[in-house]
């Protein structure tokens, strides 16, 4: 290694540490809550009682006797009838996208199998499909659904009825048109042309009112409640709703950007949005169910302080390893390699914390479906992001850089991670807002079964065949045909994995119409719980 | 108390956007263009339109790596690329995938238009492994060429039965683009990010 960029990579280390050492002393000091924000998301009859609307009515309490734990799930009920319609909307347009999106992602799996499929149209062309596929997983499905989630759980942790539910009505109507004009631009060949952000900045200005309107709601609420003490889940929603907008609205300034600058914003602002807008909302979702569901609190709050700062300090630098090997300062890389790195450290602290908190109650998972997805996604979270953080040294990136195992990184993340809960979420969320029962539980599992093949399956073929990609462009002995036949089965496993996903989609969206449209049978005394008294 | 939480993750982004992207900003905003780079052509920028939008990038980089790190000098596909080498690309296409090669010195291997508009036809026809998608609709077949017409001749199963093909116009100025992409004059730029010499300057196809 070059001297001068040892001593550099040093250097970054140790301002990192210094800075988030310094940052948590400084937020310890002014706790936000402690341990009694860590118990404030149950009542105190809920200790060791698991909790999951999900479950086939045959689990069911009795109603309590006790006139204060009434009460308790009254303000809970209230909470959840205050987002009941924000919420349906954002979740329902957001399954529409997902399968809309899945079909789109099947369809550009399919050419690289078959090249000559569907060519005589520049729509369908793989250039067009491949940025639909993209932008409707990431706008239409992981942000609605995760607003969703944000807009349930708000209310409820702040034991406040959302403010202005009718606002974030309106801002699920406006995101919606704008996905919809987003894709249609894009079939129709209107483009930015700049990854992740392929929407047209006149497009995006319709998602950013969207967001305004989803997201003001929320800072009301918590204002409005008067909260002293915020639930680590609160913080993770916050942080995502003030990011998000600042991301998007730096990284889509029309004539801002040029050249070099322009691929580094583009770089920062992508994983961005994964590392501080899709993930924050999927582990405040796991801060609050894995908990919730097995009914017990989390493990260390000191660790989840860690994992937040951490997250928020390391996150928001990383961006430049998309460009490893690019014509960019080595400097720059090495700040997002270094914190790339950095990154084990939050990593791992959500992973102890939520292992700890699980230790024991593993055995919830064998009936608890919502705990499935949710605990399934959470060790994703750890895989992915440890796998990602290796990827970021020059030299694993330079194996793997151009190849399909960023593909393989991708959809580990963003559907074994952050999709898998969100699914889980919606499961839990659905009966407490309709207070009616899944029409049929059998599916949820089916439909996690599916999933989880076919996350696994995409994974591992594409991780593979992206390794032997990568392998043979490395060697310029090897004829470039190589890195391109090498792949080949692999493509065709994606592809198979692909039809699985597909396949598990269109069961839950079966599933969330029927729930949400269809007259389910009659709720059930414990999803019911919450609107007692 | 929960102010904090309201300032602190806005400021500590914003810090980050500052090194990540205002730094480079300020860097490269005046940076002049590598003295032999020249602009597009109006036809050149079409197609480089052309390009973005049917999304080429998404299997093709421009932003071939330095010989200390990887082959792509071996591969011809030229020397490390430098910021001053895309002045005049916006939106950028630096890409993330090698499904395809880098093109950022294709002009330089395969100066042939020709070459380029039977590739697009149908890069099987001369390519047999290829993956890449074939972009009929960027041609048109008709009984007989007509005098302005550029005929595009396809080898044997590929062609269609009767007719000629001949390309429409934004076929001409993707291949004109394509043919164009060469970056291997000197480069002044390049210390700036490695001290090995080009291993290749062009290079052989
Ligand atoms: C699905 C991925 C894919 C897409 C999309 C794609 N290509 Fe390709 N391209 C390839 C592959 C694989 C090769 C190597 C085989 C070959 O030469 O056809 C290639 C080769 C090429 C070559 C020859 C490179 C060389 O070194 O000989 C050119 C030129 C080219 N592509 C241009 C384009 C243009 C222009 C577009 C957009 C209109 C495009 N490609 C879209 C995959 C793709
Ligand atoms: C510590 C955490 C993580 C690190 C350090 C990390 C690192 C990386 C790196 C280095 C790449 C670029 C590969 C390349 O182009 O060579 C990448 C790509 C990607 N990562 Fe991660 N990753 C992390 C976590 C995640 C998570 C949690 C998600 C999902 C929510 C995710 C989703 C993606 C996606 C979608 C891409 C592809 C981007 C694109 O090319 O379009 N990553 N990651
Ligand atoms: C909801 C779930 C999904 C999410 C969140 C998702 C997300 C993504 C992301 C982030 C990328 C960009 C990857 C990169 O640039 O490195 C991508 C590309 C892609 N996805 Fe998905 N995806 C999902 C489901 C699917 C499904 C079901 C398929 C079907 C096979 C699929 C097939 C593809 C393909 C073929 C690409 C293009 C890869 C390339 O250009 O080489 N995805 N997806």
């Amino acid at each position: 290694m070059d001297r001068s960029f040892a001593i550099l990579f040093a250097a970054s280390f140790l301002i990192e540490i210094a800075a988030l050492v310094m940052l948590i002393r400084a937020v310890a000091r002014d706790q936000f809550g402690g341990l009694a924000a860590a118990r404030m998301i149950f009542h105190p009859r809920e200790f060791g009682v698991s909790e999951d609307p999900a479950r086939p009515a045959a689990e069911d309490h009795a109603l309590p006797d006790d006139l204060d734990y009434q009460t308790e799930l009254a303000h809970r009920a209230v909470a959840d009838q205050s987002s009941k319609w924000p919420v349906l909307a954002f979740l329902v347009s957001a399954v529409f996208w997902l399968n809309l999106g899945s079909i789109f992602g099947l369809l550009t799996a399919l050419k690289f199998n078959l090249p000559d499929f569907l060519a005589s149209d520049a729509a369908l062309t793989f250039g067009r499909l491949r940025p639909v596929h993209l932008n409707l997983v990431a706008y239409g499905w992981l942000s609605m659904a995760g607003v969703a989630v944000s807009l349930w759980l708000i209310p409820r942790l702040v034991r406040h009825p959302l403010v202005g539910g009718a606002w974030a009505v309106a801002g699920a109507i406006f995101w919606n048109v704008g996905v919809t004009a987003g894709f249609l631009a894009l079939l129709g060949g209107w483009t930015e042309g700049i990854e992740w952000l392929e929407f047209p900045w006149q497009i995006d200005s319709l998602l950013v009112v969207g967001g305004a309107l989803a997201g003001i709601p929320l800072i009301l609420t918590i204002r409005a409640s008067g909260a002293r003490h915020l639930y680590v889940s609160v913080w993770y929603i916050i942080a995502a709703f003030l990011w998000f907008p600042f991301l998007f609205l730096v990284a889509n300034a029309p004539g801002v950007h040029f050249g070099v600058e322009q691929a580094a914003a583009n770089w920062w602002f992508a994983h961005n949005v994964l590392g501080l807008w899709f993930t924050p909302i999927s582990l405040a979702a796991a801060y609050y169910l894995i908990p919730k569901i097995i009914g017990r609190p989390i493990h260390s709050y000191g660790l989840s302080l860690l994992g937040f700062w951490g997250l928020a300090l390391f996150y928001s630098h990383v961006g430049i390893h998309h460009l490893i090997g690019g014509p960019v300062p080595t400097w720059l890389v090495t700040v997002s390699t270094v914190s790339s790195m950095m990154m084990f450290v939050p990593v791992i602290a959500v992973a102890v914390n939520h292992h700890f908190t699980m230790r024991g109650h593993f055995g919830v998972l064998r009936d608890s479906p919502t705990l499935k997805f949710i605990v399934a996604g959470a060790m994703a979270y750890t895989l992915t992001s440890g796998q990602g953080s290796l990827q970021a040294l020059r030299t694993v990136n330079q194996t793997t850089h151009f190849t399909h195992f960023t593909v393989a990184h991708a959809h580990f993340g963003a559907y074994g991670f952050a999709s898998l809960i969100l699914f889980g979420a919606s499961y839990f969320l659905l009966p407490r807002l309709l207070g009616r029962e899944w029409p049929r539980p059998a599916w949820i599992n089916v439909h996690f079964w599916l999933s989880m093949v076919g996350i696994l399956l995409y994974f591992v073929g594409l991780s593979i065949g992206g390794w032997l990609q990568g392998r043979a462009m490395l060697d310029g002995s090897v004829p470039f045909e190589q890195s391109v036949t090498v792949t080949l089965p692999y493509l065709w496993s994606r592809t198979v994995a692909g039809t699985i996903m597909t396949i598990a989609h269109l069961v839950y969206a079966v599933h969330v119409a029927w729930m949400v449209f269809g007259r389910a049978p009659a709720a059930a005394l414990r999803a019911n719980l919450s609107e007692v008294a | 108390m929960i102010r904090t939480l309201f300032v602190e993750p806005v400021a500590i982004l914003a810090l980050a956007g500052v090194v990540l992207v205002g730094v480079p900003w300020l860097l490269y905003e005046d940076h002049p263009p590598e003295p032999g780079l020249t602009p597009y052509t109006p036809e050149q920028a079409t197609g480089r339109a052309t390009y973005v939008d049917l999304g080429c990038a998404y299997c093709h980089s421009q932003q071939p790596r330095d010989p200390s790190y990887a082959p792509d000098a071996e591969r011809g596909w030229g020397r490390a690329s430098t910021a001053g080498d895309y002045v005049y690309d916006s939106p950028h296409q630096l890409g993330t995938m090698r499904t395809g090669p880098d093109l950022f010195n294709i002009g330089a291997r395969q100066p042939s238009v020709d070459w380029h508009l039977v590739h697009l036809f149908q890069p099987r026809a001369v390519v047999s492994w290829s993956i890449m998608p074939s972009y009929p609709f960027l041609f048109e077949v008709k009984d007989a060429a007509g005098p302005d017409d550029r005929v595009v001749t396809v080898p044997a199963p590929w062609g269609p039965a009767t007719g000629v093909v001949v390309a429409r116009p934004e076929a001409l100025a993707l291949a004109a683009y394509l043919a164009g992409l060469d970056h291997t004059y000197p480069a002044r730029d390049l210390p700036l990010r490695s001290k090995a010499e080009p291993a290749a300057v062009g290079g052989a196809p």
